[in-house]
């Protein structure tokens, strides 16, 4: 039994002078004070990774950085599925006794401490060194591509992959720590300025800096009640060349593992938190799941199935696509806000009913997966 | 291993390699097959021919090399030997075109470009 005790989560956007440490740490103070724990009770750490200060032994530069001496650390690297990778053996760890709190930390300062050209290169290399990069294909395009397959098997349309971009957008809109909040439309981004057809701006999360962190615990800390159900991984391929057919991929299979792990059923599910990189990725997965039906995610999105007093509300702090895009920290902000929502502490963007959330998280080129489910007890 | 060169090295070929046990081909080489673990691998020369998978046109790239290309394509062509490989190609290439590769300069390295067959 395993409990989610304390979040943290900084702004995301720009976050001038700070380095991936500051904000690493800036994000573990908080939820350490969310949990109601002190530094000292923290004796497991996880963190992912930064591009910006690449380091083979993050977790202890961090723990030295942040003054904790652990029992257990080390930094796990999983690309966009990270966040939910490093919750999953958190949730083992303590399950089994190793340790009774574990910190997770992600945190970068991705958009001031590099031009976004190098971070758009240096994301490049989840491609094959050999017989993919030299082509020059950048992320959005390996997503590119994955979406005119998706697009011509399914009938989805650009303006169809339009709607998550929008719907992220009116989320974030009542988020203060967002870092784009401006209310768009679908025609804004079908006219924003190619990027990797099918995919255009606005249908790619910007680059950020920022931090986010949580607390796993054997018992709760606080009144916060939110369990860790079950969760599962999935690992297809790597490389986008190598990927099973669209029918075969991954998170159907994490989340089979997932519902098995847990007891858990897609009817059960009142909240969802899902990586959305891109729109198309949000779409994909989201019929992946379960949350709609093939070919079928955007017109649930239309009916307003998605949104804060729908039926499932989906990413109610903006997402990849509008809260922003840190690396590690990026996905882990869909966390910190289910757990918000859980608590009741959401504010103006409380919904009705989060007592069972899933999330889900993407690494690569929808290589790696991770489902898991929370219940409030 | 010798490894043959292809366009990987600047040569004018595409090649990939078949499982001589289970018949699987294979394109990104290495010393087994990923299929079933052989190590007895045939080397295999593709003919070029092949069914584009996917494709994407790239409008923003992100080194000033890369840059000088767009908007390009980039493309994952079924080929006929069975493999799947990512390339360059026309930028009106749509799913399910056939088509067939040659090779051009892309950055400064010879790239696999697909073209529709007439």
């Amino acid at each position: 039994m395993t409990y989610i005790t304390g979040v943290g989560l900084t702004s995301y956007g720009k976050h001038e002078g700070l380095t991936s440490l500051d904000l690493m740490s800036k994000a573990a103070e908080l939820a350490i004070a969310d949990a109601g724990l002190k530094r000292a009770d923290i004796d497991g750490i996880l963190c992912g990774y930064s591009t910006v200060s690449p380091h083979i032994m993050l977790a202890t530069v961090f723990a030295e950085h942040f003054g904790i001496r652990p029992a257990y650390a080390h930094a796990v690297q999983v690309g966009g599925a990270t966040g939910l990778a490093m919750t999953m053996l958190a949730h083992h760890l303590v399950d089994a006794g190793v340790v009774r709190h574990v910190l997770v930390v992600g945190g970068e300062n991705r958009l001031t401490g590099q031009s976004r050209d190098a971070s758009i290169v240096a994301l490049a290399q989840v491609g094959h060194p050999d017989y993919e990069v030299p082509l020059g294909p950048t992320i959005p395009a390996y997503y590119g591509l994955v979406a005119s397959r998706y697009m011509h098997d399914y009938g989805v349309t650009e303006e169809d992959l339009a709607e998550f971009a929008v719907l992220m957008r009116a989320h974030a809109a009542t988020h203060p720590g967002a870092q784009f909040r401006e209310p768009i439309t679908v025609a804004d981004v079908m006219a924003s300025k190619p990027v990797a057809s099918p995919l255009k701006l606005l249908d790619c999360c910007p680059v950020s800096d920022g931090g986010a962190a949580f607390v796993v615990s054997r018992e709760p800390t606080n009144a916060a009640r939110v369990k860790i159900r079950g969760c599962a991984q999935a690992h297809t391929h790597q490389h986008v060349t190598a990927a099973p057919r669209l029918s075969e991929l991954g998170a159907e299979i994490s989340i089979a593992r997932a519902k098995q792990a847990s007891g858990m059923a897609i009817t059960d599910v009142r909240y969802a938190a899902v990586y959305d990189s891109f729109t198309i990725t949000l779409a994909m997965l989201l019929e992946d799941l379960g949350l709609a039906r093939r070919g079928e995610a955007a017109s649930r999105v239309r009916s307003g199935y998605f949104r804060r007093d729908g039926e499932i509300p989906l990413n109610t702090h903006g997402g990849l696509l509008s809260y922003g895009h840190c690396g590690v920290g990026g996905a882990m902000a869909h966390l910190v806000e289910t757990h918000l929502q859980m608590t009741d502490r959401a504010g103006n963007r409380q919904v009705r009913d989060a007592s069972v959330a899933l999330l889900h998280g993407d690494g690569g080129v929808l290589s790696s997966h991770v489902s898991m489910f929370l219940e409030r007890v | 291993m010798q490894k043959p060169a292809d366009w990987t090295q600047g040569v004018e070929a595409i090649l990939y390699q078949s499982c001589v046990s289970c018949g699987q081909p294979q394109y990104f080489r290495r010393g087994f097959c990923a299929a079933c673990g052989a190590t007895e691998l045939a080397d295999k020369r593709a003919g070029g021919m092949g069914t584009v998978y996917a494709t994407s046109v790239v409008a923003r790239a992100a080194t000033p090399e890369t840059r000088a290309h767009v908007p390009y394509a980039i493309v994952l062509v079924d080929t006929e030997e069975g493999f799947r490989m990512m390339a360059h190609g026309a930028n009106d290439l749509a799913i399910g075109d056939r088509v067939a590769a040659r090779f051009t300069l892309f950055a400064g390295r010879l790239v696999p470009y697909f073209e529709k067959l007439a």
